[in-house]
Parts: C-alpha cells; sequence; structure tokens
C-alpha cells in the first residue's frame, strides 16, 4: 500500500482509504471513493499538480491533498 | 391570457447550461451589470407554445449541492428559497454524456429536494465518437424522471426540451435517497425535532459552511445543536451520502449505459501530451498570448481608423449644421468627441473577449492552470489565480469575481489584490494612443515595435502583479487550508453562437458602462473647461489683444492664443494648474493633470478627457490623434515625445484608476481596509515609477 502522490505513470492503483477530514468534499464527490480505481495520466514539471484519473473523471490535486489518500497498486 | 413557468438550468461546469441557454432564448437574455464569466445570474425568456413562456435562468456550474464555493451557493441560495421570485417550477438538470454518472451526483441531491426535475443529458453528437450506448426509456424509469437527449452543436432535442417543460406537473417528485439510511440516529432525532420540515433540506442547511439566505438560517436556527457536532462528523456522514448516492447511481446505470472501450478515440491525451508538455505547454502558451497581441493591434487598426473618421466627421457636421451657440458646442466638442474616444475602442474590445472566450470554451484554460500551479504558489497564488490575471485583461470587475473558486483565503486575497495590476481594456485605449504617438513604426524580428510594447505593457502588468503577489504572501501571516481540485475538460471545438452571443453581451455591457461615466464626464469637463471666474477668463480677448507681440499675429494664431488662454484660466485649467507642480517630475503638463484627475473615476475617459480639452474651442477638425501629436509644450518641443509618453503609460499600468474595482474589492473582502490598502500602494507605485523613469530618459 502506497500513499497516491508516489505512483506512477502506467501503474494502476486502487484506492482502500482517504482522509475524510484532509480532502475536500468536492474531491470526494468527483469519485475519490475507496474502491474505485485511479491512474496517473500526467505530471506538472517539478511532479506538482498531479493529473489523475480517478474513476473515469479526469481532475488535477496537489500532491499535499494526494498524500491522504492510500491506494494499492493492481 | 399567457402564463410563465420558472425554468433553472443546473449542472456540472462545462456541461453546455450556457449552450442550452442560448438555444433555448437566443438573443432574448439578460446578463448581470459586468462583463465575465458566468457569476451573476443569466435570465432569458423563451416561448414555448401559445400560451405559455418559460423564464430561464442559467446558473453558474455546480458540482453539487454542498457548495465550496461562494459561486455554488448562488444556486443552493435559490433552491431553499421557496419565496425567491426566481425559484423554480422545473428544475432542468444539464448532464454531459460522458460524464454521465458523475453529473448524476448533483441530480439526486436536486430530486430530493422535491422539485420536480427533469434531466438533459447533453452533447449526445459525441456518443458515435465514444462508443457510448445509452437506454433512455429505461434510465427515466430508474431515475422517475423524463430525460431529454440533446445535441446543441446539431441543435437536436431542443423542441423535445420544450415539450417536456410545458409537461413539467407530469414530473415525478420522488427523490432518489432516503437520507435517514445514512446513520439511522442522528436523522431519526433530527426528524423528531423538526417533524414538519423536509430532512435533506435540513441536513443541507446544517452542514452547509456558507452562509445562506437569512430565512432559511432564521428556521434552524434552534438546530444549532445539531451543528455542535464536530464537522469531522459532519463530513463523515456527508461522505457515507455520496456514497450512498453513487450506489444508487451506479445501479441506475449499470443496465442502461455502456461504454465500449473499443470504439472510443480519446484526442484528449493526445493533445494534454503536447499541450501540456513540461516545454512544449509553456511554450504554446507564450505563442498563444503573442498571437493574440498581434492581432488586437494589427487587425483593429482598420475598423478604429475608420471610426475615429467617422466621429471627427459628425462633430464637424454638428456645429455646420445646428445653428450656433452653446448647446451646438456642447454636443459637437463635449458629448461627441467624448463618446468617441470610446467607440473607437469597440474593435479592439471585442477581439479581446473573443480570444479569452474561445480560451475558456475549448478547455483550454484548465491547462493553463495545470501548468501554472507550481509556479505561481511560489507568490501565494494558486493555479486558479490564473483565470482572474487572464480575464483581467478584459476587466477587473468580473476577474475580481472569478477568484471566487480559489478555496484557499489567503491565495485568493493575494489574487484579488494583485489583479487589478493586469491590463484591462480600459487601460487599452489609453496605451494604443499614446504607444501610436511616442512608439515608431519599424519592425524587429518581423514583430512591429508597436505591437512589440503592447505586449511588453502587458507582461508588464503580469510582472507586478507577481512582483506584489510575492510580497504580500511573505507579509500576510494567513494561515488556511489547501484545497486544490481541479477538473481537466475535454477538449471541445467552441460553439460559434455561444462565442458570437459571449462577444456581443460582454463589449455592449462594457460600451454602456464605459459610456454613461464617459458620458458624464465629458459633459462635466466642457462645462469647466468653457467656464471660469475672474475677468482672465471672460476679458480674454482684450489681454491678448493689449499684448504687444500679437500685433504680428495673423488671424488664425490670434485665434489660437486667446482659445489657450481662456483654456488655461477656465475651471478646469485652474484645476489643472493646480496639481501641475506635483506632475511636472514625471513629464506631465496640466492638460495631462486634468485627465488623470478624471480617470480616477475610470481610467479609460482619460482619451475622451483630452479629446473635449483639446477640441474646446478649437475649430480644426482633426482626429483625437492628431490634435495630441500637434501639442507642444512651452518651449516649443512636442508634449508627447517619449519620455512623456512611457512615463504616462507606467502611471497608467500601476495606478488604481477605478471605482468599480474598488467596489467590488469591498464586496469580495467585506470591507474597506483591503481596497484602500490597494489604493495607496498602487498609487505611490505608479507615481514613484513613471517619476522614476522620466528622470532617466529625459
Ligand atoms: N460536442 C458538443 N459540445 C457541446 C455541446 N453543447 C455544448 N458544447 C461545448 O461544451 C463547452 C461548454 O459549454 P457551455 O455551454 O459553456 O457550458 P456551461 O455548462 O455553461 O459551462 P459553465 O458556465 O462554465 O459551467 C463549450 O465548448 C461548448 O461548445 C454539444 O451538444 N455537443
Ligand atoms: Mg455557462
Amino acid at each position: 500500500m502506497i500513499t497516491l502522490d508516489l505512483i506512477e505513470k502506467n501503474q494502476l492503483g486502487k484506492i482502500v482509504a482517504i482522509d475524510t477530514d484532509l480532502l475536500p468534499l468536492k474531491l470526494i464527490e468527483m469519485g475519490c471513493l475507496p474502491g474505485n480505481e485511479v491512474y496517473l495520466e500526467q505530471l506538472a514539471p517539478l511532479k506538482d499538480p498531479m493529473y489523475l484519473v480517478i474513476d473515469g473523471c479526469h481532475l488535477a490535486i496537489r500532491t499535499e491533498i494526494a498524500k491522504n489518500i492510500k491506494i494499492e497498486l493492481i | 391570457m399567457s402564463k410563465t413557468i420558472n425554468v433553472a438550468l443546473i449542472g456540472n461546469p462545462n456541461t453546455g447550461k450556457t449552450s442550452v441557454f442560448n438555444a433555448l432564448t437566443g438573443l432574448n437574455q439578460k446578463v448581470g451589470n459586468y462583463p465575465g464569466i458566468t457569476v451573476e445570474k443569466k435570465q432569458g425568456s423563451c416561448r414555448l407554445n401559445q400560451t405559455t413562456k418559460a423564464h430561464i435562468i442559467d446558473l453558474p456550474g455546480t458540482y453539487s449541492l454542498n457548495a465550496s464555493s461562494m459561486d455554488e451557493s448562488v444556486v443552493i441560495e435559490l433552491l431553499l428559497n421557496r419565496n425567491d421570485k426566481d425559484y423554480p417550477d422545473v428544475a432542468v438538470v444539464i448532464s454531459d454524456i460522458e460524464n454521465l454518472k458523475r453529473n448524476l451526483l448533483l441530480f439526486t441531491q436536486i430530486k430530493d429536494l422535491k422539485i420536480p426535475t427533469l434531466l438533459v443529458i447533453n452533447m449526445s453528437d459525441r456518443m458515435v465518437d465514444k462508443g457510448i450506448s445509452l437506454n433512455v426509456n429505461k434510465l427515466e424509469q430508474k431515475l422517475k424522471t423524463k430525460i431529454a437527449l440533446t445535441s446543441t452543436r446539431e441543435n437536436k432535442g431542443i423542441e423535445f426540451l420544450k415539450t417536456c417543460l410545458l409537461d413539467f406537473r407530469s414530473l415525478s417528485k420522488v427523490g432518489c435517497l432516503d437520507i435517514t439510511k445514512i446513520d439511522e440516529a442522528y436523522f431519526g432525532n433530527l426528524q423528531k425535532v423538526f417533524p414538519d420540515q423536509s430532512l435533506y433540506k435540513l441536513w443541507l442547511v446544517i452542514s452547509q459552511d456558507v452562509n445562506f439566505a437569512k430565512i432559511e438560517r432564521k428556521k434552524v436556527q434552534d438546530a444549532t445543536e445539531y451543528k455542535t457536532q464536530p464537522i469531522s462528523h459532519l463530513k463523515r456522514l456527508q461522505q457515507k451520502e455520496t456514497i450512498k448516492r453513487y450506489q444508487y447511481i451506479n445501479q441506475s446505470l449499470k443496465e442502461t449505459y455502456s461504454v465500449d472501450q473499443s470504439k472510443a478515440t480519446d484526442y484528449r491525451s493526445k493533445l494534454d501530451r503536447i499541450l501540456i508538455h513540461r516545454l512544449w505547454g509553456y511554450i504554446i502558451f507564450f505563442l498563444i498570448l503573442l498571437t493574440i497581441f498581434q492581432v488586437i493591434f494589427g487587425w483593429s487598426s482598420i475598423p478604429m481608423d475608420f471610426i475615429d473618421e467617422r466621429f471627427t466627421k459628425l462633430s464637424e457636421y454638428t456645429k455646420i449644421n445646428l445653428p450656433p451657440g452653446l448647446f451646438t458646442n456642447l454636443l459637437a466638442e463635449g458629448i461627441i468627441s467624448g463618446l468617441g474616444g470610446i467607440v473607437i475602442f469597440i474593435p479592439q474590445i471585442a477581439f479581446l473577449f473573443l480570444f479569452i472566450a474561445v480560451l475558456e470554451e475549448t478547455g483550454y484554460m484548465s491547462r493553463v492552470v495545470f501548468l501554472m500551479d507550481r509556479g505561481l504558489r511560489k507568490y501565494g497564488l494558486s493555479g486558479k489565480s490564473v483565470i482572474p490575471l487572464i480575464s483581467g485583461t478584459a476587466c477587473a470587475i468580473p476577474a475580481v469575481m472569478a477568484t471566487r473558486n480559489i478555496e484557499n483565503w489567503k491565495e485568493r486575497l493575494i489574487t484579488i489584490l494583485v489583479t487589478p495590476f493586469t491590463t484591462c481594456s480600459a487601460r487599452l485605449p489609453v496605451y494604443l494612443i499614446l504607444i501610436s504617438l511616442v512608439i515608431p513604426e519599424g519592425k524587429f524580428l518581423g514583430m512591429g515595435y508597436q505591437g512589440l510594447t503592447l505586449m511588453g505593457l502587458y507582461l508588464l502588468g503580469f510582472a507586478m502583479a507577481l512582483l506584489s503577489a510575492g510580497i504580500l504572501n511573505k507579509m500576510l501571516k494567513i494561515q488556511s487550508k489547501t484545497y486544490f481540485v481541479i477538473e481537466m475538460p475535454n477538449y471541445k471545438l467552441p460553439l460559434l453562437k455561444n462565442i458570437l452571443i459571449t462577444v456581443f453581451e460582454k463589449t455592449k455591457s462594457f460600451v454602456v458602462e464605459a459610456g454613461r461615466i464617459i458620458l458624464a464626464i465629458s459633459i462635466l469637463l466642457w462645462l469647466m473647461a468653457s467656464f471660469g471666474p475672474g475677468k482672465e477668463f471672460n476679458q480674454a480677448e482684450e489681454i491678448i489683444m493689449s499684448r504687444s507681440k500679437v500685433k504680428s499675429f495673423t488671424a488664425e494664431q490670434l485665434e489660437n492664443e486667446i482659445a489657450s488662454h481662456k483654456l488655461e484660466h477656465s475651471f478646469i485649467g485652474i484645476l489643472g494648474k493646480t496639481i501641475e507642480p506635483a506632475i511636472a517630475p514625471l513629464g506631465f503638463d496640466w492638460k495631462i493633470g486634468i485627465a488623470l484627475i478624471s480617470s480616477f473615476a475610470a481610467r479609460e475617459v482619460f482619451v475622451g478627457t483630452l479629446a473635449t480639452i483639446y477640441s474646446v474651442g478649437n475649430d480644426q477638425e482633426e482626429t483625437i490623434k492628431n490634435r495630441m501629436k500637434a501639442e507642444r509644450k512651452s518651449d516649443g518641443s512636442l508634449l508627447f515625445d517619449l519620455p512623456t509618453g512611457i512615463s504616462l503609460m507606467l502611471f497608467y499600468a500601476f495606478a488604481l484608476q477605478c471605482m468599480s474595482t474598488l467596489a467590488i474589492v469591498k464586496k469580495e473582502t467585506n470591507g474597506w481596509k483591503w481596497p484602500m490598502i490597494q489604493l495607496l500602494s498602487m498609487t505611490l507605485i505608479a507615481y514613484l515609477s513613471a517619476l522614476i523613469v522620466y528622470q532617466i530618459l529625459v
């Protein structure tokens, strides 16, 4: 199990746990929920922010937020 | 007898609400006062049949009813307030076929408010490309609603949508989620305390931390005991609620919606690989900006010269054909010259709005946010500050409002404070006329010097914004959480109709707003320039005639001498002369001083003011530019030479000369503290930089 900020290109992950208190509700509502699949589409220079596809939804978040999401590589 | 039903268009950002709105209302629409993105309510009307009209509101995009920004709370305020005159008889949720799952989250929430709800699934033209198939009838049954499958691009489904609207009474009002299932104890208790209230509404009001309509707040004041629950508990409940909603949605979509990946073409990834590439991304962004400035400068000159000439002719025509007198002079010298000073810039302003609209519509703007976030964070800004900073090139007012979707208060405040440094369209007239007066026409690497100067001024505005953001970032001690989330929408070809309507509406409101101020100020200025106290003004003829040197003058020279003596001793002349000592070190004379004073209301009056001042008592029919060109200092050299021109441009680049901006900053920061700090420091920066540059150049 790793945190989402460590995911690399061409890896597929599955969200296992999220820290509700530290995540914006909006992110949860966009599909960042345990059980959903996630992969990295692209990194901005300096690896921040991250452009992710979570449960089919294309979005970008900062690495400090990604640290609060635990994933499992599949 | 005709009756009107209220319709609200609601949906996630970028699903096509405004497109559907435009398709329904055409030009029968009214946008808020200020140009800019959809922050204010957009209203319009549409005839459904002989007896029924729909009053339609286009609401800002929102991801859910749990508002995370002030913008989104507009939507909730409306939906929770039954007494609002716009409270919808029917809510139309607009969704995008490609993101149906996520879009439906909002749909289930709205349905739980027990408002008759209609679902529009838009962009049906993309189904083939994306390999999507959908069973509309079955989905209607699952979601207990009526569905209109539309494509505003191909103009399909809009008529059907109208018939559905007519039939809104037959829409089911059954909700989607039994909210007590989330936490039986908590919600059971809540219901006991407020037996006659809708549980979901109560829950919404309790769990929001945004301020809503006072009425609703009052009603649940007594519910504060439920708010004493720690925030984290409420949030956990919200998360549970979201999970439940997605279960319901997945259940509904399982047999009705499917994507055949093998048929889908994905150009988003391909385009993203280039457009947000760590090197190419930046180069392309810079090239786009460069093109915009080149076009604004190059393409607009023809219509502008034409307009300038027309207005000069009109003024001349008025003077010749109306009986001579005070009123004719006011019309020809005050009003027509003043209005000419704004109308002339319509082509440029329209081009600017056009480019911003295209960048937003295509989805490119989100990529810029992504590219810039890391870099901007060093200055205490967010990637999302890019949107205010870029739309600030049109007008600072909508730009300040556009900061509302920046989640972090410190980043938002800094963005608000530095946005007025970006070159707004009201500065454009000043720059353009000064550039054409003092910058030579030559070319450098295929770009005209004049275009390059203009671009330089825009960059200077951005640079100053960044610099002061960096300083503010160090000075302000505010702790706030970063909640940066941005959707990366699919790339889309903009709809021509959308773009044209946006450009038309925004240009119109800019011209009307600015025109009103300019008209008032032109009249005031003309009056102040045409009258004066004391005998220096009223007996100007005798005073000049009595001077010995005038003996050798021609009649024309004599007349000019008298006119300028009069202007100098008119009310406005006296005012200008009073501040001249303070601005002389910047290379400005008292006439420019007058323009500076009137610019404090709004800077776009600069050109109009000079036009009015220079045309008072001047019978030669000349364009504004030629009149400015002919102005000389007391020593006979040109007034608008390079040092004065540059110094003036810098002053306008940095000074906060716009009362409306101050007003909106006050509103967005809840007080006079920040706007005052902004006004004082920007004026100081403007004065000092103009002073230093002029003293170096001269
Ligand atoms: N292919 C396709 N594109 C569409 C359709 N309708 C709208 N679009 C495009 O989708 C984008 C967003 O449309 P808007 O109408 O501005 O969406 P909106 O919901 O008002 O967006 P916000 O106001 O930002 O929340 C634009 O680029 C439109 O050109 C459609 O039926 N088909
Ligand atoms: Mg819109």
